[in-house]
């Protein structure tokens, strides 16, 4: 019933084999045509370029899909493939991207042979979710309006980011299924584009923003019943 | 309420659409009409920026010494044996 809803109010969005985005982003920036050289040449500095680049994010989004102590050991292992395909790199993506792929390909490998549970599937998870809960639309007179509002936030960002609030936000981030919580952590904490995002995770434009938005929306949510919460306290 | 305009459930959904600048031209005007006339989903609105934005600021980690040393063994163990 949810799927019609989103489906005729969404025409054309499907989950189904959209095809992955092909909008030409892909080839390396300068810099890393740089270092491309100096990796194959055994650079060590270039490399650890790299690694200052990229590290942390790897370890961040490796961990996920797997818990602490593996995230480090499926950063080393993308490393190695890395390494080793280095020679068959073609350039066709940017380097940035062709290693967040190798990365997430490893973390799910790695995850369904952990978990011995069905591999993971759930890239289109979350697709027909509803951005905020439906009993907020209740109005008889005008259905489809807010009946229950958000009221403003009138707090300043600094107290926000301070304390508790910063707890939630990250606990609601660890909560989302790993489709969306990889999207928004590509997206909104590292500050990639839609499309590096896309050719990252192999997935079309759309799902792409499907995922963004109900991350998102949940992320909002929980703000939300903090600040409420505080407010009635 | 005519049949063409949004609905509040129905901003609720194309907020990231809206942003993202990937909504026809018919519907990001009936967007920014909604939100012009709409205290809740313009609060809404409002509140979704702030969400992005104090995400944004969460990606502040540094990655741990021992996990930076550990890679560069591995790029040195590639390097020298190939």
């Amino acid at each position: 019933m949810l799927e019609n809803w989103v489906r005729d109010r969404f025409p054309g969005r499907t989950t189904a084999g959209g095809a992955i985005a092909s909008k030409h982003l892909g080839r390396p920036t300068e810099e890393e045509t740089g270092l491309l050289e100096g990796l194959r040449a055994g650079d060590e500095a270039a490399f650890e370029r790299l690694v200052d680049l990229y590290g942390a994010l790897m370890l961040r989004v490796a961990r996920i899909y797997v818990g602490l102590g593996v995230a480090e050991e499926v950063v080393q292992e993308t490393w190695l493939k890395a390494f080793r395909a280095l020679g068959a790199f073609e350039g066709r993506s940017s380097l940035k991207t062709w290693l967040f792929r190798i990365l997430t390909n490893t973390a799910k490998d790695r995850r369904a042979r952990e978990a011995r549970s069905a591999p993971f599937s759930s890239l289109d998870d979350g697709l027909y979710e509803r951005s905020a809960a439906a009993d907020r639309f209740l109005d008889p007179e005008r259905p489809g309006w807010w009946s229950d509002p958000p009221r403003p936030w009138d707090v300043p960002h600094d107290s926000l980011l301070a304390g508790e609030a910063r707890e939630r936000l990250i606990a609601a981030i660890e909560q989302l299924p790993q489709a969306q919580r990889t999207v928004i952590t590509l997206r909104d904490i590292a500050g990639w584009s839609a499309s590096e995002t896309c050719h990252a995770l192999e997935i079309s434009e759309s799902n792409q923003r499907v995922l963004l938005h109900r991350a998102r929306s949940k992320v909002r949510r929980a703000l939300e019943d903090y600040l409420d919460e505080e407010r009635e306290g | 309420m005519s049949v063409t305009e949004l609905t509040c459930q129905e901003i609720v959904e194309l907020v990231t659409e809206y942003l993202e600048g990937t909504l026809s031209p018919l519907d990001h005007e009936r967007f920014e009409r909604h939100i012009a006339m709409c205290d809740g989903c313009s609060t809404y609105l409002d509140q979704f920026r702030d969400t992005i934005r104090l995400t944004g600021r969460l990606g502040e980690d540094d990655l741990p010494a021992q996990a930076r040393s550990e890679f560069l063994a591995a790029f040195r163990e590639w390097r020298d044996g190939d």
